[in-house]
């Protein structure tokens, strides 16, 4: 009698969490080190922080939980969690701040579900969310990139700052922060601007804001390394990335005077980061590809309709989070036929 | 302010009027949650929750006199499945784990023919009559055991049923990390 | 659906959803040319090998078998014939542990071979089965005990028998082997291809089939080529076609090989008669010719021993009940440390703890894994809703959705989301990144459900005899009462006095009748004992019995015996 029953397949597995989370922060590497070489050190900063808080955060959880605690950080989870919460807030935001979203993402998101695998929401786009609407100056403190700035940071500097909140000797607040493309542009056209005004500035670069549109290309690079290895599928992407170019060039055609062209929408904020690192989080995304589809392009349309008339500028984290309350709907109603039921014959 | 009242005043005789007769119109004879219950309920009519009866005892469940985890052949899928039907949430077993199945068997050498067991039995499974032997039959005991105790030379016993492949199941994959079967020597 | 075109034979060829790539492992075991494993000392044959019904033994212990003799047969129409694989005596017919993933015991019939080998008279070749009823050729089939040899083992005859309302079209033969390791097939089909062309043509003549789709994986180069010739010299060359697909696991799956092959989808709940095709496994195909054309019933198979933890894998012809450890002897015993033993493939078989267990109709292959071959899974992680078991499933179903239903024990939803089209090919495990035993999950859930459905039966069945139980009380209740009534009638015409000199003695009786009835009862039993002993005449039952009495006394105290230690080491426990 068969003290412990052990159930087909019998053989080895390569598949493994750890090693999947190992390959998105690889791809993440590019688009961090653009972000660091146009924004400074800040981000570093951030997402050190970060990424202990994370770790501490969920090591303190498990503890609590009675759950085995190096076994669940060794997938690593935790780590991309904190790092792509680093790369959504600012760079000059204070430490104390970085902690609290962390343990709001860890702790309430993702620990109080049940883990990882069991969260609804996004932990990193609900802490950054919860950061935004309670600390609102705070996360729209934004640097300018570094060809366009006056002063810039060194490393000292940006410690200071993010540890004690102090700008650098002689600089006011106003002298080294400055709102993000998507910011200025939704302010002027508030303002009445037209598009080629507003374009005139030396803020702009080819299609989105100096700077930050080479981020979203390295960022791109990341996404494609990941679809090459197979850790993500295009379904997600490609849908959120087409729903948010046609519905913005939809109303572009109508009137581009007052919508920016369609590509802005595309390498500004956190588009590409969203599509392909932040949409295509398994946990908490449809899992049919159907499903996967609508998911998608929704979250395109809302970033499109929230950047455009909602009430904050960057719109990525509310897209996402609003369709994470829809995706299990969704999966219920787009099961794919299974073999043998229906139509089945050629 | 008078229309208030008389308003108000109007309104409320209406609906409890409509409540009223359709109290009388729609009322559903008998009692369906109970029954819903009692089909749920595996049917020994052993009396281990402490009511004589399946039936008596999907009535109390029904009335909310009972809590869902008295039944003990039922096991943990009853008490799952009457918290799913009620509402309410899952407790863990009155009795503790799940007891094995068992069968009556009476032994032959020591049974006197006195048929207070036959007169136990809720589903008529033994077989026999006054001063002949009695015999229980298998295929339609419950294992309910209420014939045990009537008897008063404790001739009859309860074996638990072995498993045989064919009614064997897969076990509930165990969360615990588990050692491989290991071989010694060939 | 994406369509292929084989390279071999321009068939075209359909795809099914899902499936994966696994390294094949085959060159282990074809290295070396097929052997016949040496007759063991004694042979355990279960009598349940097949779908259905146990067979019903037909031997007594003591009898002298031959090889080949028939010494169980089939109870009920899904039922198959058992014979002896080699000449010997029969020692016992009791319960022995079975090739089964619970590692339970069967009752088996337990030969001690005699080493002579001797055959038992066979009945005729049919040579001219063309000419013969359909049905006397099914009755050979049935009498040779065939039963499907690809590992499910549903007794051919009757697979053969689907009925005038089903006709059927295309018999397809079943040579893709999928899994890794195990190469019996493919070595049957390089030795024994005319033997395997003669029977898919007779059941092509018993089913009145058009054509022949031979579906073999291209990583059997040899085996193709084999086939192939043995089409071209046989008498369906010209309906039966021999077709390679690409090697891809779960291609040897019954309904995904008829779909790579015709493009049909066998419908849910349903069989491949449905729409007019029948499968048979290139194993039973031969021992289906063997049968018709030399008599010979099915007492051997090919199985396949491999894995690194064998010191010489290969492919051996094994008598049915041969217990394992003779093979892996015979394969030149194990090797290495800590290996775990499977039967079956990688992806579907089971671990066995005993080497003792038979091999069986239905057994294909033994593995002996290394831990380098077979690592601890380790702990099952969370699942998180990747998606990749969704990917690879064969039948299409959702995975993940009846891993969470399963694993909170909610049956109904996970058959809300098709449970039982679960094939259990074990891709989504394969895949899956936080190493969650999903197949079992599901056979968990499967095994679960029919229990509670035979408890939801049982429990109508009890409801139903114990709601007749009261009926029955109630009635003789009131026919007690009417009685009464009738007797309070006659008794109240009657003088006073009468009634009261019962009184007294009334009294008496009541104070403790159950006792005194007892005791009255005991006595009477120890009266008749006594007398009966003077008489010298013991209980009817104690006495003169005859040898197989004593026996089946003897197992029935043993058993008896067994069940109370049981009983009360459980009482113990408790």
């Amino acid at each position: 009698m068969a003290s412990v029953i052990l159930s087909s397949p019998h053989g080895t597995r390569p598949n493994r969490v750890d090693r999947v989370m190992l390959q998105v922060i690889l791809a993440l590497i590019p688009g961090t080190v653009a972000l660091i070489w146009y924004f400074g050190w800040g981000v570093a900063i951030n997402m050190v922080l970060a990424c202990l808080f994370a770790v501490v955060a969920e090591a303190a959880a498990l503890k609590l939980r009675g759950r085995p605690v190096l076994p669940t950080l060794n997938d690593l989870s935790a780590l991309v969690t904190a790092l792509l919460f680093a790369l959504a807030v600012p760079p000059t935001l204070p430490w104390w701040l970085t902690l609290v979203g962390i343990f709001f993402a860890i702790l309430v998101v993702k620990q109080l579900y049940g883990g990882l695998g069991y969260n609804p929401f996004n932990p990193a786009m609900a802490g950054y969310v919860f950061l935004l609407i309670s600390y609102p100056l705070a996360m729209t403190s934004w640097l300018p990139p570094q060809m366009l700035a006056d002063h810039t940071l060194s490393f000292t500097d940006s410690l200071r700052l993010a540890f004690t909140g102090m700008p650098p000797e002689g600089l006011g607040w106003d002298a080294i922060t400055m709102a993000t493309p998507l910011d200025t542009m939704r302010t002027q056209l508030d303002q009445n601007r037209m598009i080629e005004e507003i374009r005139s500035s030396p803020l702009w670069g080819d299609f989105g804001g100096r700077g930050w549109e080479w981020v979203g290309n390295w960022f791109l690079l990341g996404g494609l390394f990941l679809l090459w290895r197979r850790v993500i599928s295009w379904h997600i992407p490609v849908s959120m990335l087409l729903g948010l170019l046609l519905t913005a060039g939809f109303f572009w055609s109508l009137d581009p005077q007052t919508h920016p062209f369609p590509a802005f929408h595309m390498f500004s904020g956190g588009a590409i980061l969203g599509a392909f690192f932040i949409a295509t989080d398994p946990v908490t995304a449809c899992t049919t590809r159907k499903g996967q589809l609508i998911f998608g392009a929704s979250i395109g349309v809302l970033v499109f309709v929230i950047r455009t008339w909602g009430g904050y500028p960057d719109a990525i984290a509310f897209a996402v989070l609003l369709m994470n309350i829809a995706a299990p709907t969704i999966d219920y109603y787009t099961q794919p036929r299974v073999f043998g039921h229906g139509k089945g014959s050629r | 302010m008078l229309t208030a009242i008389a308003a108000f005043a109007v309104l409320a005789s209406l609906f409890g009027l409509l409540l009223g007769y359709s109290a009388i119109r729609f009322h559903v004879k008998g009692d369906p949650i109970a029954d819903q219950i009692d089909a749920v309920l595996p049917q020994t009519q052993c009396g281990q929750c402490g009511y004589p009866g399946c039936r008596p005892y999907a009535e109390a469940v029904a009335r909310d006199e009972a809590k869902i985890n008295k039944c003990v052949p039922g096991g943990e899928a009853v008490v799952l499945t009457l918290a799913d039907l009620l509402g309410k949430d899952p407790v863990p077993l009155e009795s503790g784990e799940d007891k094995p199945k068992a069968l009556a068997v009476i032994d032959e050498e020591e049974c006197i023919g006195c048929t207070l067991c036959i007169q136990a039995c809720p589903v008529d499974a033994i077989l026999g009559a006054a001063k002949q032997m009695h015999t229980v039959i298998a295929s339609e005991c419950t294992g309910c055991a209420l014939c045990v105790a009537p008897c008063p030379v404790e001739c009859i016993h309860m074996i638990p049923i072995g498993e045989d492949p064919g009614s064997w199941k897969w076990p509930y994959p165990a969360s615990v990390h588990h050692p491989l079967p290991q071989l010694g020597t060939a | 659906m994406q369509q292929l075109h084989a390279s071999k034979t321009r068939q075209r060829l359909w795809r099914f959803h899902g499936g994966i790539h696994l390294p094949d492992e085959k060159e282990l075991s074809t290295g070396r040319p097929v052997t016949g494993a040496p007759i063991p000392a004694v042979l355990t044959i279960p009598l349940r090998q097949h779908i259905g019904e146990p067979a019903k033994p037909l031997v007594r212990v003591g009898d002298r078998v031959l090889k080949g003799q028939r010494i169980a047969e089939p109870q009920g129409y899904v039922s198959a014939t058992i014979h002896a694989s080699s000449s010997g005596t029969v020692t016992a017919i009791e319960e022995r542990p079975i090739p089964h993933p619970s590692g339970l015991a069967g009752i088996c019939i337990l030969i001690e071979t005699d080493g002579l080998d001797e055959w038992a008279k066979l009945p005729m070749p049919l040579d001219n089965y063309e000419d013969l009823d359909p049905d006397v050729v099914r009755e050979r089939i049935r009498w040779a005990g065939i039963v499907g040899m690809g590992g499910a083992a549903f007794p051919t005859s009757v697979k053969l028998n689907p009925g005038p309302h089903q006709p059927i079209r295309t018999l397809i033969v079943n040579g893709a082997e999928c899994e890794p390791y195990i190469s019996c097939d493919d070595m049957l089909m390089r030795e024994r291809s005319g033997l395997v062309i003669r029977g898919a043509s007779i059941v092509m003549h018993l089913l009145g089939a058009r054509d022949c789709l031979i579906g073999i994986e291209d990583n059997k180069p040899e085996a193709i080529e084999a086939m192939c010739l043995a089409v071209a010299k046989s008498d369906i060359k010209d309906s039966a076609c021999v077709c390679t697909i690409p090697t891809f696991y779960p291609s040897g799956g019954e309904k995904q090989l008829i779909r790579i092959l015709t493009g049909k989808e066998v419908p849910t709940n349903g069989i491949p008669a449905q729409i007019g095709v029948l499968c048979q496994n290139v194993g039973t195909l031969a021992a289906l010719a063997e049968a018709v054309l030399e008599g010979k019933p099915l007492i051997s198979r090919y199985v396949t021993l491999s894995g690194r933890g064998i010191e010489k894998p290969q492919n051996l012809e094994v008598r049915i009940g041969t217990p394992i450890k003779d093979l892996i002897q015979a394969a030149g015993g194990l090797q290495g440390e800590g290996r775990r033993l499977v039967l079956g493939g990688p992806m579907m078989g089971f671990t066995l703890d005993s080497e003792q267990v038979p091999i069986t109709k239905a057994a294909n292959c033994v593995l002996a894994l290394t831990p380098d071959e077979a690592p601890d899974p380790g702990p099952a992680l969370a699942c998180i809703r990747c998606g990749k078991c969704a990917e690879v499933c064969p039948a299409n179903l959702l995975p993940q959705q009846m891993y969470w239903y399963a694993r909170s024990k909610d049956l109904e939803k996970v058959q809300d989301y098709n449970l039982f089209d679960c094939i259990e090919c074990g891709c989504c495990a394969q895949v899956c990144p936080s190493h969650i035993p999903l197949v079992q999950y599901y056979r968990y859930a499967k095994t679960e459900s029919w229990a509670r459905e035979q408890e939801k039966r049982a429990a109508g069945h009890a409801r139903a005899r114990h709601e007749a139980r009261e009926a029955r009380l109630i009635r003789l209740e009131e026919e007690r009462k009417a009685k009464l009534r009738k007797k309070k009638e006659v008794l109240s015409k009657e003088p006073a006095a009468a009634r009261a000199e019962t009184g007294p003695k009334g009294t008496a009786v009541a104070q403790d009748p159950k006792k005194a009835a007892i005791e009255a009862a005991k006595k009477r039993v120890a009266a008749k004992k006594a007398a009966l002993a003077e008489q010298g005449v013991g209980p009817k039952n104690t006495r003169d019995l005859t040898p197989s009495q004593q026996r089946q006394i003897d197992v029935a105290e043993k058993r008896r015996a067994a069940a109370e230690t049981a009983a009360t080491q459980a009482a113990g426990e408790d």
